[in-house]
């Protein structure tokens, strides 16, 4: 008997319906507004244009649609950029008020769980910084990388816990000329796709009926501060959260299952820069492999920068090994983008990522050529001096 | 795999006075209380382990050590293991509400506290990221991607290094046409980032795991806050 064999999922017979007066763990939120009184910290409320979505235990979570403060992801805008890119394309799209800004650091918890060259005072004085960075011009933070939203989670849940923490950051951010706030709700970018989604599929131009794809949850997303996560009864019967899955399947993408849904892509944080045999071997032996025998998709689907990164490099090492591979890696934001007509070069910057991602755009209907052609001609124009930089008017040309 | 070696005593010149100091440090962090409530044994975390499966590494055994308060035995984890963790929190849904990755962020950040040897040689070669997260204000950069980096990433890390200043420039947002940085960052950003890491002793761990590392940071940083009007960046 194979994996194949074995229904994996049951859950659209078993819907599960969460009740929110019985959740496991308290409303941090009522926690944060009761610190708010005292005056131990303030919160930054969610600005007036938002959308509820339920979380993990029943509770709704408010995700704001614009005048959002992009919290960028370093490993994202360094070496996946159409990524952020799509994110920001999206937002202009449909005319958002949004805020890319440059008084913003990573949340270096990177660097954190790779070599603990950090504490929890540094880590949280870091991202209250970013917050009030944020604050000081009126947006809302909006975080693009899924390590970094499950890190500040941690941070927030541990500033109202900890009151000797909030001293310390406190007198850290008060040297800093800075407030110690907090925001309402911490939010990741790809739960904003979801809020989305519909607005998307209203704009679709590229028919994705025929593409088949896969899932890969990032842990740091649903298992740190996992209450804090978007969960749908339509979606797997909530029993897994809904991100992703349920902005693809708007998208009229079939999304197919598979047994290690759960395992982590392999990223590793220290391994995938210093021990890579093993986020090598996990990556294609535990995802990439068991998607492409359980589901043969044509994409697989991620949401943050270490996920992505991971599944894409991953593959070229595995095809030496003859393992199978070849299978396309894609942030939610990039399909959505691809969905509503975005360039697949200009704005989705495919030629970052390595993995041979022409099959699945020509499946698409797309001219992959002369798609490349055209981006080709805008590095023409830079080499030649005749601009300086590729712009949103360019891109969209 | 190499077989972990978890006989008694085998770190026999750190005596067990200074292996309950560590572990008395371990359980004195803040977070302690939320991450360890016994252990059943039943073996959940490892099931849900991605290091599990190619190292000889064991959460429950690493919850299990701590929950008996096996000194010996923790020490000998610090010294090796806890360092095969990819701290992805799959073992949080044990049953019992630990966190044995929790755990280990707690063991691995006193382990650089305190310069034991085996945290020098988790840590060597990953100096060029501590460099940028300190200094640069991102932890990762574009020009990162170097084939001498990455040459398991095949031919496409060639490409990218080969064009990337072209390439970073036909990016729509205006904020990512940076190579050394991944995006832009004002420099009054950078230096509140540096009075964060000096305000909460950050400096003195570095210090504890790479100290050429650390002379370069101190000198790149102290020129930088000088300029910045600041010379004075004690803190209590
Ligand atoms: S899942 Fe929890 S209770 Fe079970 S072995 Fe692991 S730490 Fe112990
Ligand atoms: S956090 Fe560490 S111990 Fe826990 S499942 Fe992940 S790799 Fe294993």
């Amino acid at each position: 008997m194979s994996f194949s064999d074995i229904p994996i999922l049951k859950a659209e017979d078993r819907k599960f319906k969460a009740d929110p007066t019985k959740a496991p763990k308290s409303d941090l939120r009522e926690e944060l507004f009761q610190l708010e009184k005292e005056g131990e910290l303030e919160v930054q409320r969610v600005p007036d244009n938002y959308m509820e979505l339920t979380t993990k235990y029943g509770r709704t979570k408010k995700i704001p649609l614009e005048k959002t403060w992009h919290h960028k992801s370093c490993g994202q805008c360094g070496h996946i950029p159409g990524y952020s890119a799509s994110i920001f394309w999206l937002n202009r799209q449909f005319g958002l008020d949004y805020h890319d800004p440059t008084d913003q650091t990573s949340c270096t918890a990177w660097n954190y769980y790779a070599s603990a060259t950090s504490n929890p005072e540094a880590q949280a004085a870091v991202a209250i910084r970013n917050f009030a960075a944020a604050d000081e011009v009126g947006y809302f933070p909006i975080i693009h990388c899924g390590t970094s939203f499950g890190h500040y989670k941690e941070v927030r849940h541990a500033l109202v816990h900890q009151p000797e923490l909030r001293r310390k950051v406190r007198k850290i951010m008060e040297k800093l000329g800075k407030k110690l706030i907090v925001p309402e709700e911490i939010v990741h970018y790809s739960e904003w796709v979801l809020a989305m989604k519909d607005k998307i599929a209203e704009r679709q131009t590229v028919d994705m009926s025929m593409i088949t794809a896969t899932v890969h949850p990032a842990c740091h997303y649903h298992k740190l501060v996992e209450e804090d996560a978007i969960y749908d009864s339509e979606i797997y019967g909530a029993q897994r959260t809904a991100i992703i899955t349920g902005t693809l399947q708007k998208l009229g993408i079939n999304v197919g299952d598979y047994s290690t849904w759960y395992d982590c892509c392999g990223f590793g944080f220290r391994h995938i820069l210093v021990s890579r045999d093993f986020s090598r071997s996990f990556s294609v032996q535990r995802k990439i492999e068991v998607m492409i025998e359980e589901v043969n998709p044509d994409v697989t689907v991620t949401h943050d920068t270490g996920c992505v990164t991971t599944l894409d490099q991953s593959q070229f090492a595995g095809k030496a090994h003859g393992k199978k591979v070849g299978l396309p890696v894609m942030s939610d934001s990039q399909i959505a983008a691809l969905a509503m007509g975005a360039h697949p070069y200009k704005v989705l910057q495919l030629h970052w990522h390595n993995t041979d991602n022409k099959a699945f755009l020509q499946k698409l209907g797309f001219d992959t050529d002369k798609l490349w052609a055209e981006f080709q001609a805008e590095i023409k124009e830079i080499k030649d001096g005749k601009k300086q930089y590729m712009s949103w008017e360019d891109a969209d040309r | 795999m190499m077989a972990l070696d978890l006989s008694q005593n085998k770190h026999s010149d750190v005596s067990m006075d200074e292996k309950d100091r560590l572990f008395d440090e371990v359980k004195s962090d803040e977070r302690w209380e939320h991450v360890l409530y016994g252990c059943y044994e039943c073996g959940i975390c490892v099931a849900a382990c991605p290091s599990a499966r190619f190292y000889d590494f064991s959460p429950r055994l690493i919850a299990q050590a701590v929950a008996r308060e096996d000194t010996d035995l923790i020490y000998t984890l610090m010294s090796d293991s806890i360092w095969d963790c990819s701290q992805c929190f799959s073992c949080d849904r044990c049953p019992r509400q630990n966190s044995p990755g929790q755990i280990i962020t707690i063991m691995r950040e006193v382990a650089v506290k305190n310069g034991l040897g085996t945290a020098k040689e988790a840590l060597a070669g990953y100096g060029r990221i501590i460099y940028k997260i300190m200094l640069t204000g991102t932890q990762v950069s574009p020009d990162m991607l170097q084939p001498d980096a990455f040459p398991d990433w095949g031919t496409h890390v060639y490409e990218i290094a080969d064009n990337l200043d072209d390439w970073r420039r036909a990016l729509p947002p205006e904020t990512l046409h940076t190579t050394e940085t991944s995006w832009v960052i004002d420099d009054k950003t950078i230096i509140e980032l540096y009075l964060i890491w000096h305000m909460t002793g950050v400096m003195d761990l570095i210090a504890g795991v790479d100290e050429g590392l650390y002379d370069i940071i101190v000198d790149v940083m102290e020129e930088r806050l000088e300029e910045a009007g600041y010379d004075d960046v004690t803190f209590d």
